[in-house]
C-alpha cells in the first residue's frame, strides 16, 4: 500500500511548493497513472516515494513502511522492495544486457547461483533472451527500456515505479512496454506509472491521478488524460 | 557480506584502478617515494641512534672526593649516587688504578715509572667514580647534583660534547619525523584525488546502486579495495629498494673504509627490516584505507 497524507514539498531555496497538500492512497495490486505536464511535480513525487527526497511536511507510507519512522540505515532494505524504471533508462553503458540486469541482484547481494538462473528468465520475459551479450548502445530505445524493466523486476518487487517509461519510444514500442507492465500488474505487483503520454493513458482505462502545479486536480478510476488548457 | 559480494567488490576495485590507471600509478608513485624516504630515514636514524648510544657511553662524568676522605665515605657517596635513575654505568676507579692508567698513557717506560714512584702514588687523591648517563640531555642537571654532595671535591665532565650530541640527535629525529609527516599527508591527498576521480566516473552507477537498494558499505567497498591495493603495492616496492640499497651501501662502506668498522657498527639488516617491513606495509595500507574512507564519506552521502 502507498499512502500520502498532507504531503508538502518545497525545495531548499524554492519560492513555491513543488507539491502542495497531496493526499492519495494506492492499494496493493493497483495500476495507477500519475499524469501532468512538466513542472507539475510528477518527478518530485516519484523521488519522494523512493525516499530520495524528504518531504517538507506530511506523512508518506510506501510498502507499509511509514517514512517518518524509517531509519536511515534501513533505507536500502526498504528500496529492495521497490522496482524502479528510470527516465531515460539509466543503463550502465560499459556493461552487457546480462550484466545490467544482474547488477540489480549483485547490489542487493543475491548469491551468484540465483543470479545465473533469474537473469535469463527475466530477459526471456521481456523478450531479450538472445541479446544478453549486447551493450546498451547496440540496442534500440525500446530494447533498452525493456532491459531497464527487466532490471526493475528481477528482484520481484512489491511495487514497480516507472518514470516516463515510454518517454523516448515510438507508439509500437510504447505499447509493448505497457503490455509488459500490465502483465506484471496482473501477477500482483502494484504498478505506478508517471507519464504524459496521452494516448496510452486514454487507452488503458486505469486509475489516473492528475497533477497540476503541485496539486492533485483529479483522481479517477478508469480515467483519461485531462488537457490542462 | 557474502563471499560473492566480496569478490564482486574486489573485481570492481581493480576495475577502478585499471580505468584511471594514470592516477592510480601516480598515487602508487607517491606512496613509493614516501615510504622509500621513510625507509631511508629509518635506516639512518636507527644507525645514528645506535652510534649515539655508543658515543654516549664514552662521554663520562668523573667524580672526585675531598682529600683524606675515608673509603667508607666514598662507598656511602657511591651508594647515594647509584640511587639516581639517570645512570647508565658507574665504575669506581681507585687512586692506584688511576695512576697505573696515567703512567701507561704517559711514560714510554711504564715499568720504570711504576717502580720509581712505588709506594708514593702521585695521584693519591684521584680516586673517582666514572659515570655514564642514559640520556645526555640530563647531564648538566646531574653534574650540579653531584657537586652539591658532601665529600665531593670536584666533578669533571665535557659539557660541550654532551650538549652537541644531544642537540644533533634531536635535530635529526625531529627533522626526519617532519619530512615523513609531510610526505604522508601528500600521499593521502593524492590517493584521495584518485578515488574522487573514480567516484566521479561512476556517479551514475552509484546513483542507480543506491536507488536499487545497495547498502552504504556495498557502494563503498570497491573504492576501499582500490585504496588498500594502491597502498599495498606502494609499500612493497620501497621495502625491496631500501633493502638492496642498505645491503650494498653497508658492504661498500665497510669494504672501502676499513676505519669505519672500528668507529661504529652498522645495525644489522635483519634487525632493521624486522621493523621496517611490517611498519611500511601497515603505513601503506593505512594510508590507502584512510584516504578511501575519507573520500567516500565525503562524496557518497547515501
Amino acid at each position: 500500500m502507498i499512502s500520502l497524507e498532507n504531503v508538502k514539498m518545497r525545495y531548499p531555496g524554492g519560492k513555491t511548493y513543488a507539491l502542495n497538500d497531496i493526499n492519495f492512497k494506492i492499494e496493493d495490486g493497483e495500476f495507477v497513472f500519475i499524469v501532468g505536464s512538466s513542472g507539475s511535480g510528477k518527478t518530485t513525487l516519484m523521488r519522494l516515494l523512493l525516499k530520495e527526497l524528504e518531504p517538507t511536511s506530511g506523512n508518506i507510507t510506501v510498502a507499509d513502511i511509514n517514512f517518518n519512522r524509517l531509519k536511515r540505515r534501513n533505507i536500502p532494505k526498504f528500496r529492495r522492495r521497490i522496482g524502479v524504471v528510470f527516465q531515460n533508462f539509466r543503463l550502465l553503458k560499459d556493461r552487457t544486457v546480462y550484466e545490467n540486469v544482474a547488477f540489480a541482484q549483485r547490489v542487493i547481494e543475491v548469491p551468484t547461483r540465483y543470479i545465473r538462473r533469474q537473469v535469463p528468465a527475466m530477459l526471456t520475459l521481456v523478450g531479450l533472451a538472445d541479446k544478453y551479450k549486447s551493450y546498451p548502445k547496440q540496442l534500440s530505445g525500446g530494447e533498452q527500456q525493456r532491459v531497464a524493466l527487466a532490471r526493475a523486476l528481477v528482484n520481484k518487487p512489491e511495487i514497480l515505479l516507472a518514470d516516463e517509461p515510454t518517454g523516448n519510444l515510438d507508439p509500437k514500442n510504447s505499447w509493448e512496454i505497457m503490455k509488459l507492465l500490465e502483465d506484471v500488474n496482473k501477477k500482483g505487483t502494484t504498478v505506478v506509472v508517471v507519464t504524459h503520454n496521452r494516448e496510452i493513458v486514454n487507452m488503458m482505462k486505469k486509475r489516473v491521478i492528475t497533477l497540476k502545479k503541485g496539486e492533485i486536480i483529479s483522481d479517477e478510476q478508469k480515467g483519461g488524460y485531462i488537457d490542462e488548457d | 557480506m557474502r563471499i560473492s559480494s566480496v569478490l564482486y567488490s574486489i573485481r570492481q576495485g581493480f576495475k577502478n584502478i585499471r580505468r584511471n590507471l594514470l592516477f592510480s600509478l601516480a598515487s602508487v608513485g607517491t606512496i613509493v617515494s614516501c615510504l622509500f624516504l621513510f625507509g631511508i630515514f629509518y635506516c639512518v636514524i636507527v644507525n645514528f641512534r645506535s652510534a649515539m648510544t655508543d658515543l654516549q657511553n664514552t662521554v663520562t662524568i668523573s667524580v672526585f672526593f675531598d682529600e683524606g676522605i675515608s673509603e667508607e665515605n666514598i662507598t656511602l657517596i657511591g651508594q647515594q649516587i647509584r640511587l639516581r635513575d639517570e645512570i647508565n654505568t658507574m665504575d669506581f676507579v681507585s687512586a692506584q688504578q688511576a695512576w697505573e692508567q696515567f703512567a701507561k698513557q704517559n711514560y714510554e717506560d711504564y715499568e720504570a715509572a711504576m717502580e720509581a714512584f712505588a709506594g708514593d702514588n702521585p695521584l693519591k687523591n684521584s680516586a673517582s667514580y666514572k659515570i655514564t648517563l642514559k640520556n645526555l640531555d640530563k647531564q648538566a642537571e646531574f653534574v650540579n647534583y653531584l657537586k652539591d654532595l658532601n665529600g665531593v671535591r670536584s666533578v669533571k665532565s665535557s659539557e660541550v660534547t654532551a650538549d652537541g650530541i644531544a642537540a644533533l640527535n634531536s635535530v635529526v629525529t625531529y627533522a626526519s619525523i617532519g619530512i615523513i609527516l609531510i610526505l604522508l599527508l601528500v600521499s593521502v591527498f593524492l590517493i584521495s584525488n584518485t578515488i574522487t576521480i573514480g567516484i566521479t566516473v561512476r556517479k551514475e552507477e552509484i546513483a542507480i546502486m543506491k536507488l536499487i537498494g545497495a547498502t552504504n558499505f556495498f557502494v563503498r567497498a570497491p573504492f576501499i579495495v582500490e585504496g588498500i591495493t594502491i597502498g599495498l603495492v606502494g609499500s612493497v616496492l620501497p621495502i625491496i629498494l631500501v633493502y638492496f640499497m642498505y645491503d650494498n651501501i653497508v658492504a661498500y662502506v665497510i669494504g672501502r673504509f676499513a676505519v669505519v668498522k672500528n668507529l661504529f657498527a652498522f645495525v644489522p639488516i635483519s634487525e632493521l627490516f624486522s621493523v621496517l617491513i611490517p611498519v611500511s606495509i601497515i603505513i601503506g595500507i593505512g594510508l590507502g584505507l584512510i584516504a578511501s574512507i575519507l573520500t567516500t564519506r565525503k562524496h557518497l552521502k547515501v
